[in-house]
């Protein structure tokens, strides 16, 4: 599984590198939100499945759906001359921040010992920690 | 990980954020690096090359055109071959001429500007030069030069950025206009009411014009090739 999305991941790269296709710079800024919204996607996802609640069908319609969705905000903004860029920017970037900061803390349970800074307290459980920073 | 839909969505997913990333890579690195400014760092070295070759031309086609009319002089030809050919060189602006005409020197504004004015309207532009060329002409101007370019038939007075392209050669403001024709013809014929130089004067134009004793106006110094161009030698095709 994991493999697999490194491999794809990979893929992806080496087509995109290789093939002889530019961007026009006035769309620069669409694939860059785009691509803001799909890593937020990719972390939350990354966050589901530490947690154990990963769905497949909300990973992948989330991860094309918000690309989309930020996209298309971007450039209703630019034509309305209100720079919802920005209002996506700053949705995107807080909430990967959050996903990023709960994949650490599941990850910590993995460190052997992590028990043993905490003085007084038990292990963090999966349930009801998840939003905190 | 998976629950439904298989791992070959995640496998999708990755490899579309994976071709993101190298596009945006790329677009990124196309911003940073544009390829202009190599490319244009290039092209001003050829530049560069490319005058040096027409200067060095340039020079040749002077002594070219010397021992061409050194040999002319040297086979003795009849009086009235060297005359006609003396006439198509001053006419064709290969030879440098002198005479009584005029000196014309026009330069930018340099009244102060008002705010919202635009500031084009008191700039020299080629048609204003176009303008004065064209009334010497018609008063009978015999030889003209544009700040050391002989006007011959073929030469062009063109907008070219911030400069003017005359002979293709840029120049810029101030202009010196010499032409050898009637002084006060000339002269006149520049400072008719509503004429060129009052259109001119409006824009708070430097104008100078002054009669000279003597005017000298140097030859056409560029090439005088006709690849496209042949005579022709049938009578009766002329009209066709």
């Amino acid at each position: 599984m994991i493999w697999l999305s490194f491999l794809g991941l990979a893929a992806g790269l080496a087509v995109g590198i290789l093939l002889p296709v530019a961007l026009p710079v006035v769309y620069a800024r669409y694939l860059s939100i785009a691509l803001l919204a799909a890593l937020d996607s990719v972390f939350g996802g990354l966050r589901a499945g530490l947690e154990g609640n990963f769905d497949n069908v909300v990973f992948v319609s989330g991860f094309f759906g918000n690309a989309m969705l930020a996209a298309a905000l971007t450039y209703i903004g630019d034509r309305l001359g209100v720079e919802l860029y920005y209002a996506a920017l700053f949705a995107l970037g807080y909430r990967m921040f959050l996903n990023l900061g709960a994949i650490r803390r599941h990850l910590l349970r993995f460190w052997p010992n992590f028990d043993r800074w905490k003085v007084g307290k038990k292990p963090e459980t999966e349930k009801g920690k998840s939003t905190t920073v | 990980m998976g629950k439904k839909g298989g791992p070959w969505a995640v496998a999708l997913v990755s490899m579309v954020l994976g071709l993101m990333l190298a596009v945006q890579f790329k677009v990124q690195h196309n911003i940073q690096n544009p390829l202009s400014f190599e490319r244009s760092e290039e092209i001003s070295v050829m530049l560069q090359q490319a005058e040096q070759e027409r200067d060095l031309l340039r020079t040749e086609v002077t002594t070219l055109r010397q021992q061409l009319s050194d040999g002319a002089k040297g086979q003795q030809t009849d009086q009235g071959m060297q005359d006609a050919l003396l006439q198509s060189q001053i006419m064709a602006g290969t030879v440098a001429v002198k005479g009584p005409g005029i000196r014309l020197v026009l330069d930018d504004s340099k009244a102060p500007r008002q705010p919202g004015e635009d500031p084009n309207l008191f700039i020299l532009h080629d048609d204003d030069l176009l303008k004065v060329i064209n009334e010497l002409r018609a008063a009978g101007a015999e030889a003209i030069s544009v700040n050391g370019q002989r006007l011959v038939a073929r030469s062009e007075i063109r907008c070219a950025g911030p400069t003017i392209s005359i002979n293709n050669t840029r120049t810029a403001p101030p202009v010196e206009i010499l032409a050898v024709g009637d002084p006060t013809t000339l002269e006149n014929s520049l400072r008719m009411r509503g004429g060129v130089l009052d259109q001119l004067s409006f824009w708070k134009i430097d104008i100078r014009l002054t009669k000279p004793q003597e005017v000298t106006i140097p030859a056409y110094s560029g090439p005088l090739q006709f690849l496209y161009a042949k005579p022709v030698t049938d009578q009766g095709g002329a009209g066709k």
